[in-house]
């Protein structure tokens, strides 16, 4: 448990900071520093046992079908990240404290601090690659967020930005990676990849797992060709740059190398992968950090340059590079922590840290100085200092390694980089301290208070003690990790003379030649500053910004709202699938016969393709065309008629009338004729796609009709029990109301919501607003009949009112076994009820009206919801109906079910609908300034107010 | 006969008409039933997932006729989840919305929440394949005029390609319809399992059509390519809640995949073997890189939201499209993620928007009121989203990677890890311009009224998110179940009681 809990301190108290700020930012650091701590006290708990050889684990189950566990182990390797990690951060916390002004949010800061810190700790310490993954993640997003602290500043937004992409890239490369090592070890369980390295190795996936996992860890370990993300994320906040980017997050990369060494390491791809790229990067980024005046970039590229040295070493595969590179990762991290410090320092002091303005600090800022120089001295690799002794192994290593039978190959380019590296390290000394007290600071520097220079100077007197006793100060510590990287017990022997060795020789000839390259640097600079060389962000930026921008075009272009090119992309879709899945199945022609054909079908069909051409050839004149859809909805009826299917015959026809109704009145705030859009060869194209759809359909419906199903249909069960179980002969009604209830509950339903709909629309675009400023400004353009409530039509559909409700009720009750029912009988009242709207207008009706239309919906809805709950009380299930038979003495006997109810619902519910959306559009028309009558036809009655608007 | 099956769907049938009857004119009132009746559905949808857990699935007979001549709900594990996750994010929504004072923007707000809640809850538990049609159409029309409410003339517009576009499914679903009964002569879903199964070879290439269009109208609902043009306009242009609980909406279409297809045509159906995998998976595929593509060019933080959206659709449809059960079980937890996902994304971009008062990302503007914790919570709705860890996005996906082995997984992998980046580029882009060039400009944010129920919706989805992620293990295992008892089939036609021969 508790090692999940060192991991899980920071992300805990990440929460702290971010409240205690209210305290004061004393406060605030302070509980950072303490959570901090805490969290290296209980490190420091497990390190004797840890440094006796033991592995401490913690496991706790996550998702176990998956294979993510919770699962941590402790072994030297992670005991020396974690302290490194805990350790540095304890210090950044003190520096940043002091660092930060008053104008910054601090609170935000330490959160962010920790949550980084908790995600580091969590890579050092998982036993799970699927865990180790969600750390290494969250390493990405939390640095996004401290590289990108300063938001105001551009440089930082975009530094944030470059850097997430380019370690985001690299961690999903490595998600590939582990998943494939983890499905070649049977286990995500790193106890259990550490032990199957022969598996690994003889897999066919090893070298794909390898490059996926390298890129992981050579993209946040900024190598070549991805370390230009490194010097542009220090626009962040200097503590920042001095912990993720010297002391920790690039190390990440370092430190997945080493804890996958006894499995991926030792093969020649592993060599020719690792320390070729180790072998680039350090000599590259060593010769740019030697031009760069920028404090930071310098020793930017400077930890690019040692990364890129450890790299190598581990690259290797041997356990002697291994002790190495694991020595050099202590040492680096002591001294770069200290001169971004420093830098940070001088920054703060001088308000800049550019090389050419500075100079001369030496007496200005004593204390700085001091620790600048031995920092720096160690980078050098100047004796006795600790950076001195690890450069000597590492020379020691690359001289007796041939790089493809090259024996002076490697030697030299380390030779090379160790030369830069000394030039460099001068001369952040030289230009920056040494020299005349200048005038021109943007600030007068001075030492900062002792809070500001404690953290460096911890870290110089510890790199001074390594440099002396290098055996009993961290010998112990580099056994006991390296011990863990190589799997096996390791005796360090770390001392500062091996004899004349050429590694000696190598160290002189770089001390030497940096020398003489820091005289020269005038010259060098001018000629640097006139060779072209890539601009990372001018590439990155070139790369991104058209990709984006594509990006733009595409998705913008496709989905511009063209509906047309949506439709026609869509139909040929499920056409061509269709056809595709069709011609691949086998098929069998139906058996069933044709019927004979008829004149009357003969004619019907005729007019309905008459009317569906006239329709495409007219359909810009949009009354026209809905005279042709009112065609083809009659044939459509009459056809219902001939197939015997009464029902759906008044069904169909009744709903045709109610609808070219609503529409007619729509029409009138639609222009008369849509305008011609498409040129000829969309037309045609659209016309091919339409005829394609069109045949596709006809075709599986003539296959549909000509065969029976293969099974018994369950229409069979609906014949034989519609009487029997139902209690109606009308099997259709039965079906609605009964059989399938359920659906026309659902349907009765959709058309109340289209009712609500189009009134809320309606309200909608009669709010103030554009649409609504439109309707206020309508002019009657065209010729209205003068006689707009025509007296033969008015008295006519006063009697034709009752009529009309009677039959109503007429049809709804013989529904259940004849034809009719609810919905038509609602529909016959609908209709006749819009009759009296059309002859007497919107004002004169709605004055009689006693029912609110959304009333009727939601009573309709409500009875047939009750008709199905009813049935509960029986102890039936929703929707049960029953029936009996009744004899009311005047009457015959006849037959009452429960499904009448149900039915009721249905009728109110349709009738409310057309209603309510034939009250909406007229709320529109009158809007629009359609003159509202009181009377019931158009004639002078004295003070009837005609003519009122 | 167990009545509580069909409560989540009689609840809000009665409720949003008694709203309409009854208080139309009473907003407050309106707010009381709505919420109260949504958490009373969220109660049932809590009973019948525990109920659902350690019973076989059980069948609710409408009418009380038996399957297959009537119609059938059927509770499986499945469709307990469905609904369980339906009322839980539309409680959120519903808190949102009355935060933030949405619904007062127009008419018949909540009446029509609890319709779509119909729909959404009747379409997750009908067992009967017509009658998924007709809760296809409550959804849809409900979620019309959800989608326009407030109007105005973008909205408006989006609405009419919506509606039109969803049309056309609802046209291609009767034409499946019909084709399938023509062949089967039965609509209940686990007899038209049975019946395809047995089929005739003869009939075969029927019903392979009768697939392919059932296919193309869940795509059209769950917008995968070619049949997504839909989803950006509609989903950012409608009001932020409302697309939020669309969020579920398209999950309907994922759903109706994987109940239809892994009943109806699983992989070993000699009529339609591997057809509907070797058309979905490259679809997904597509989809997928659409969406995230989409999200890095996005002008505006609506439009990237719904580009997400469809990224997450193509993501959860290739793991679909596996038809085994370890893919099916990465799927419905991906599904449960990518619902909650979006949603709480949804609702973040409306709260920037409304405090920014536009929608461009490109458009200066000084920080916003409650920048911080807005700007917190967009991260972290953003890692959700991307699939960036520590939230149940990564694990999702590390399980959809996990699944997916053999010779597709190329591909797969390679589109599923390319994606995240090229979303995580986007949303950082995105991210920076919203809450960090703001600090350019060195003006007081405009004040805005405080909606702390607004943040409470927000939090509550954060908050499934991360219980969502802890409770891996658990959740991972029921849903395991789930997908095992799926891929079986024969509990849920069990369930159904069909008669050996029919009369």
């Amino acid at each position: 448990m508790s090692l999940a809990l060192i991991a899980a301190l920071p992300f805990l108290g990440a929460l702290l900071p971010g409240l205690l700020i209210r305290s004061g930012r004393n406060a605030c650091a302070l509980a950072t520093g303490t959570v901090t701590a805490l969290a290296l006290l209980m490190l420091g708990l497990h390190a004797p046992a840890v440094l006796s050889g033991e592995v401490i684990h913690t496991r706790i189950e996550w998702m176990p079908a998956l294979g993510l566990n919770a699962n941590f182990f402790l072994d030297g390797l992670g005991l020396l990240f974690a302290g490194l990690i805990l350790g540095i951060g304890l210090l950044i916390i003190l520096y940043a404290r002091f660092y930060l002004s008053s104008r910054d949010p601090m609170g935000q800061f330490y959160t962010y601090l920790l949550l980084f810190q908790g995600a580091m700790v969590g890579i050092v310490l998982s036993d799970n690659i699927l865990l180790l993954l969600v750390f290494w993640e969250l390493t990405s997003l939390s640095s996004f967020l401290l590289i990108g602290y300063w938001k105001h500043l551009p440089e930082g937004r975009q530094g944030a930005r470059m850097a997430l992409a380019v370690t985001g890239t690299g961690g999903l490369a490595m998600i590939a990676g582990m998943l494939i090592l983890g499905q070649i070890a049977g286990s995500y369980d790193l106890s259990v990849i550490l032990q199957s390295r022969e598996a690994i190795q003889a897999s066919d996936w090893y070298l794909p797992a390898l490059v996926l996992i390298l890129l992981g860890c050579f993209t946040k370990s900024a190598q070549f060709p991805f370390h230009f993300w490194l010097p542009h994320a220090m626009a962040a906040p200097t503590p920042v740059s001095a912990y993720l980017h010297s002391a920790t997050m690039v190390k990440a990369g370092l430190f997945l190398m080493a804890r996958m060494w006894p499995v991926l390491a030792g093969t020649p791809e592993w060599f020719y992968l690792v320390a070729t790229t180790g072998l680039v990067t350090m000599v590259v980024a060593a010769k740019i950090a030697l031009f760069k005046d920028d404090l930071k970039a310098l020793l930017a590229f400077s930890t690019v340059s040692h990364l890129g040295l450890v790299t190598m070493l581990l690259g290797f595969g041997t356990k002697a590079a291994a002790i190495a590179a694991i020595f050099h990762i202590i040492n680096h991290a002591t001294f770069k922590a200290a001169l971004f410090m420093c830098a940070g320092i001088v920054d703060h002091e001088t308000h800049t840290r550019d090389l050419k303005r500075l100079g001369g600090l030496r007496r200005l800022m004593p204390v700085t100085f001091a620790l600048s120089t031995i920092a720096a001295l160690s980078m050098a690799g100047v004796p006795p200092l600790n950076g001195f002794l690890s450069k000597e192994m590492m020379l020691e290593e690359v001289a007796h390694t041939a790089w493809a039978g090259q024996v002076w190959l490697m030697p030299a380019f380390a030779t090379l980089g160790a030369l830069f590296s000394v030039a460099y390290s001068l001369r952040f000394i030289a230009h920056g301290f040494l020299g005349p007290v200048r005038k021109d600071y943007p600030s007068k520097p001075h030492d900062p208070p002792f809070g500001m220079w404690a953290a460096p100077a911890v870290l110089v007197l510890l790199l001074v003690a390594i440099g002396l006793a290098p055996m009993p100060v961290a010998g112990w510590l580099v056994d006991a990790a390296a011990g863990a990287t190589t799997g096996g017990l390791v005796h360090a022997h770390i001392s500062h003379w091996h004899g004349l060795t050429p590694a000696l020789w190598m160290s002189v000839a770089a001390i030497g030649g940096g020398l003489i390259l820091l005289s020269a640097h005038r010259p060098l600079m001018r000629a640097w500053l006139a060779t072209p060389r890539p601009e990372a962000k001018r590439l990155f930026d070139g790369v991104l910004e058209p990709l984006a921008t594509a990006a733009r075009g595409v998705t913008q272009g496709l989905h511009d709202g063209a509906l047309s090119r949506y439709f026609a992309i869509a139909t040929v879709a499920v056409v061509t699938a269709g056809a595709a899945a069709f011609l691949t199945g086998s098929h069998q022609g139906g058996t069933r016969a044709p019927t004979p054909v008829d004149l009357v079908p003969v004619v019907g069909w005729f007019l309905l393709i008459a009317a569906t051409v006239a329709l495409v050839l007219r359909h810009h004149d949009r009354f026209l065309s809905l005279v042709f859809v009112g065609v083809v909805g009659l044939i459509v009826s009459m056809g219902f008629a001939y197939l015997s299917a009464p029902d759906l015959a008044l069904t169909q026809i009744l709903v045709e009338v109610a609808t070219v109704i609503l529409l007619l009145l729509a029409l009138n705030f639609l222009p008369k004729r849509t305008p011609a859009e498409t040129g000829l060869a969309r037309r045609l194209r659209d016309g091919a796609i339409a005829c394609a759809a069109g045949l596709g359909s006809g075709g599986l419906i003539y296959l549909l009709m000509t065969r029976n199903a293969a099974f018994p249909s369950i229409a069979d069960y609906h014949l034989a029990n519609a009487k029997t179980g139902g209690g109606g002969t009308n099997v259709v009604n039965v079906i609605l109301v009964d059989f399938r209830g359920f659906d026309t509950f659902g349907e009765i339903t959709v058309l109340g919501i289209a009712a609500l709909v189009i009134f809320a629309l309606t309200e909608t675009v009669l709010r103030a607003g554009p649409a609504n400023d439109r309707l206020l400004g309508w002019s009657q353009r065209h010729r209205q009949a003068g006689d707009r409530h025509p007296l033969m039509f008015v008295v006519a559909t006063r009697m034709v009112l009752p009529i009309a409700l009677m039959v109503g009720i007429y049809i709804f009750l013989r529904g259940h076994n004849l034809p009719g029912g609810g919905f038509i009988a609602g529909l016959v009242v609908a209709v006749a009820a819009l009759m009296q709207y059309m002859a007497s207008g919107f004002g004169w009706t709605s004055a009689r009206k006693r029912v609110e239309y959304h009333a009727l919906i939601a009573v309709g809805v409500l009875i047939a919801a009750a008709a199905g709950v009813g049935s509960w009380f029986a102890g039936r299930p929703f929707l049960t109906s029953a029936y009996g038979y009744v004899t009311l003495p005047p009457l015959e006997k006849f037959e009452l079910a429960t499904a009448m109810v149900f039915d009721i619902g249905v009728f109110l519910t349709v009738l409310g609908a057309v209603m309510l959306a034939l009250a909406s559009i007229s709320r529109i028309a009158v809007r629009a300034g359609e003159r509202v009558s009181a009377t019931p036809y158009d004639v002078d009655l004295p003070g009837d107010g005609y003519g009122d608007r | 006969m167990n009545h509580w099956l069909v409560a989540p769907i009689v609840l809000p049938a009665i409720l949003a008409p008694l709203m309409v009857l009854w208080m139309r004119h009473d907003l407050p009132l309106q707010r009381v039933v709505s919420v109260a009746g949504t958490v009373l559905l969220c109660a049932v949808a809590g009973g019948l997932l525990a109920m659902s857990a350690d019973t076989p699935p059980e069948v609710y007979r409408l009418g009380n006729w038996p399957a297959p001549f009537g119609i059938v709900l059927v509770l499986d594990r499945l469709a307990a989840l469905m609904v369980a996750l339906t009322a839980f994010l539309a409680l959120m929504v519903l808190l949102y919305v009355i935060g933030t004072g949405w619904d007062r923007r127009g008419h018949h707000f909540h009446p029509l929440f609890q319709f779509q809640l119909m729909g959404l809850c009747g379409a997750f538990l009908t067992g009967d394949a017509f009658n998924l049609f007709v809760f296809f159409e409550v959804l849809l029309i409900a979620s019309y005029g959800l989608m326009i409410h407030g109007g105005g003339r973008t909205r408006l517009r989006a609405g009419v390609q919506y509606v039109a576009f969803n049309l056309l499914g609802s046209t291609l679903f009767l034409f499946g319809l019909a084709t399938i009964y023509g062949v089967t002569g039965t609509l209940n879903m686990a007899d038209l399992g049975v019946k395809v199964a047995t089929l005739p070879e003869s009939e075969a290439a029927l019903v392979r059509v009768a697939g392919v269009i059932l296919l193309a109208v869940f795509a059209i609902k769950g917008a995968l390519v070619p049949f997504q043009f839909w989803l950006p306009g509609t989903y950012a242009a409608a009001p932020g809640p409302v697309a939020a609980l669309f969020a579920v909406m398209t999950k309907v279409g994922a759903y109706a995949v994987i109940r239809v297809f892994g009943l109806v045509f699983p992989t070993d159906t000699p009529a339609t073997g591997g057809l509907y995998s070797d058309l979905l998976l490259p679809a997904a595929l597509v989809t997928l890189v659409l969406g995230a593509v989409g999200v890095l060019g996005a002008a505006s933080l609506g439009r990237m939201v719904a580009f997400a959206a469809i990224a997450s659709m193509g993501t959860l449809f290739v793991a679909i499209s596996g038809f085994r059960p370890d893919a099916t079980a990465a799927a419905l937890y991906y599904l449960l993620h990518s619902t909650l996902a979006t949603a709480v994304l949804f609702l973040i971009a409306d709260l920037v928007q409304a405090r920014r008062g536009g929608d461009g990302l490109a458009a200066r503007r000084p920080p916003i009121a409650q920048e911080g914790l807005i700007a917190s919570l967009f991260f972290a709705g953003a890692i959700a989203l991307a699939g960036m860890p520590p939230l149940s996005g990564f694990v999702g996906k590390l399980q959809i990677l996990d699944a997916f082995r053999g010779p597709s997984m190329v591909w797969v992998w390679a589109v599923i890890l390319g994606s995240s980046l090229v979303m995580i580029l986007g949303f950082s882009r995105a991210g920076s311009l919203l809450f960090w060039r703001s600090h350019e400009t060195l003006t007081e944010p405009d004040p805005i009224a405080p909606s702390p129920l607004a943040f409470v919706a927000v939090g509550g989805l954060l908050a499934a998110l991360v219980a969502l992620t802890l409770a891996g293990g658990p959740v991972s295992a029921h849903l395991r179940d789930i997908a095992a008892e799926l891929h079986d089939r024969a509990p849920y036609i069990r369930a159904n009681i069909l008669p050996e021969s029919q009369p």
